[in-house]
């Protein structure tokens, strides 16, 4: 089952900010969304998490089949990167991270403690983190930030590989991970500015 | 869920966790106490069951603010809710860690620290009965006022304004367990009434608190 959205309403502060976004992502396949700063693809993605409830429209997709990576990565700086992972690897009920560790190149930073790390191995380990989910729909936020090319092309093996074994990826990105996938421009639905849901505004409480 | 428990537990030992901010405040409170009152064992062994559940409420409210604020920040919590263990367990969980790691030193502690304060020798073992039944439901109570503030800047005093009318009764009974063990009173009852406060907080409590941080999460 893949993931299909229907004319999906996201709010951000009382406001509507994206209105009527419709597509579908079918098993093997990835979704680019692009955008300006600003235009709702961190709500967008949000919403498709299950953290925040849509305005309107629906998200179809299997329960518990999405795996949210996002703009920070989740990290505890006291415990090490080993420790971090296998956290997350059994809260998702996994055993195994060895893989995720060789996929990002982490081994030889196994033992380090997160606060150790850089601003690139941190993104390394949070999306070493997807791994561990053993989620088929990857939603991922701006995942390249801070990585070096090499390490962008670390995160493009590993999203082919997840495809090619019938994962799914929605990915919100400025720039070319170097693999071809559709693309959905999100300012297409951006929401007319007089569309305030109702009287109540949550924002003031 | 259990991953997360020991996972609480590593980060409050390491560098920076908390562990033994509300002990050493409690150790404070009570070696103070005495200089503060006067040396008069009478008035001391009177106080002393009330200093001391003050003194370990309080030392409790001092790191409930941790609970949720730090995995907010890293952006922890946004994954939790996004994993497949329920958020009600995720609540319960941390508010268990939090006793392990606030509540359970100061069971510990309390004897010792009832001597400086002239406790009467029979109600030491009220006084670890009543804070082991007692020390959990503030963990629990603290984890809901934390979700609740969880997001807002300098949440703290709010937090502590929302929880501490709900610690009163966990308070009054608390030191009434002492209090009638000291004076060698049938304490049963009273015993059974902290119980059953705890018991009904955290039965109800993890609900609220993840209703509230569903909606912080927002």
């Amino acid at each position: 089952m893949g993931l299909r959205v229907d004319n999906l309403t996201v709010e951000r502060g009382g406001l509507a900010v994206l209105e009527g976004v419709s597509f579908e992502v079918a098993a093997g396949e990835a979704l680019f969304l692009r955008g300006p700063n600003g235009i709702g693809k961190t709500t967008l993605l949000r919403c498709l998490a299950g953290l925040q409830p849509p305005l309107a429209g629906e998200v179809h997709a299997a329960p518990d089949s999405i795996a949210y990576g996002a703009h920070s990565d989740g990290l505890k700086a006291t415990l090490s990167v080993e420790e971090n992972l296998s956290f997350w690897a059994k809260v998702f009920g996994q055993g195994e991270i060895e893989a995720a560790l060789d996929a990002f190149e982490l081994q030889p930073l196994r033992r380090r403690y997160a606060q150790a790390l850089s601003a690139g191995q941190k993104r390394r380990l949070g999306l070493a983190r997807m791994l561990v989910t053993g989620r088929p729909i990857w939603v991922l936020d701006e995942p390249t930030v801070s990585l070096d090319v090499a390490s962008v092309g670390l995160f493009a093996d590993a999203v082919r590989r997840h495809l090619d074994q019938g994962g799914m990826a929605v990915i919100a990105t400025h720039i070319d991970l170097g693999f071809e996938a559709r693309e959905l421009d999100v300012s297409a639905f951006r929401a007319k500015p007089a569309a305030v849901q109702d009287e109540f505004d949550e924002a003031f409480l | 869920m259990i991953a997360l428990f020991w996972r609480d537990m590593r980060l409050a030992m390491r560098a920076g966790g908390g562990f033994g901010l509300g002990l050493s405040f409690f150790l404070i409170l009570t070696v103070l106490v005495p200089f503060g009152v006067g040396p008069q064992s009478e008035i001391l062994s009177v106080i002393a069951p009330g200093i001391l559940w003050v003194g370990a409420l309080l030392a409790c409210l001092l790191s409930l603010d941790r609970i949720f604020a730090l995995d907010f920040e890293d952006g922890s919590l946004d994954l939790l809710a996004t994993a497949p263990i329920p958020l009600e367990g995720v609540v319960a969980m941390k508010a268990a860690a939090h006793w392990v790691t606030t509540g359970l030193p100061l069971v510990i502690a309390a004897p010792v620290l009832g001597v400086l304060l002239h406790l009467e020798g029979g109600a030491v073992r009220w006084l670890i009965l009543g804070l082991i039944i007692g020390t959990p439901a503030l963990s629990m109570i603290g984890a809901f006022g934390a979700g609740l503030t969880v997001g807002l800047k300098r949440g703290g005093l709010l937090m502590s304004l929302l929880v501490l009318p709900l610690y009163v009764p966990t308070l009054i009974f608390g030191a009434e367990v002492v209090k009638r063990g000291a004076l060698g009173m049938e304490v049963q009852g009273v015993i059974l009434i902290l119980s059953a406060i705890t018991l009904a907080v955290w039965a109800l409590l993890p609900f609220a608190a993840a209703a509230a941080l569903r909606i912080n999460l927002r």
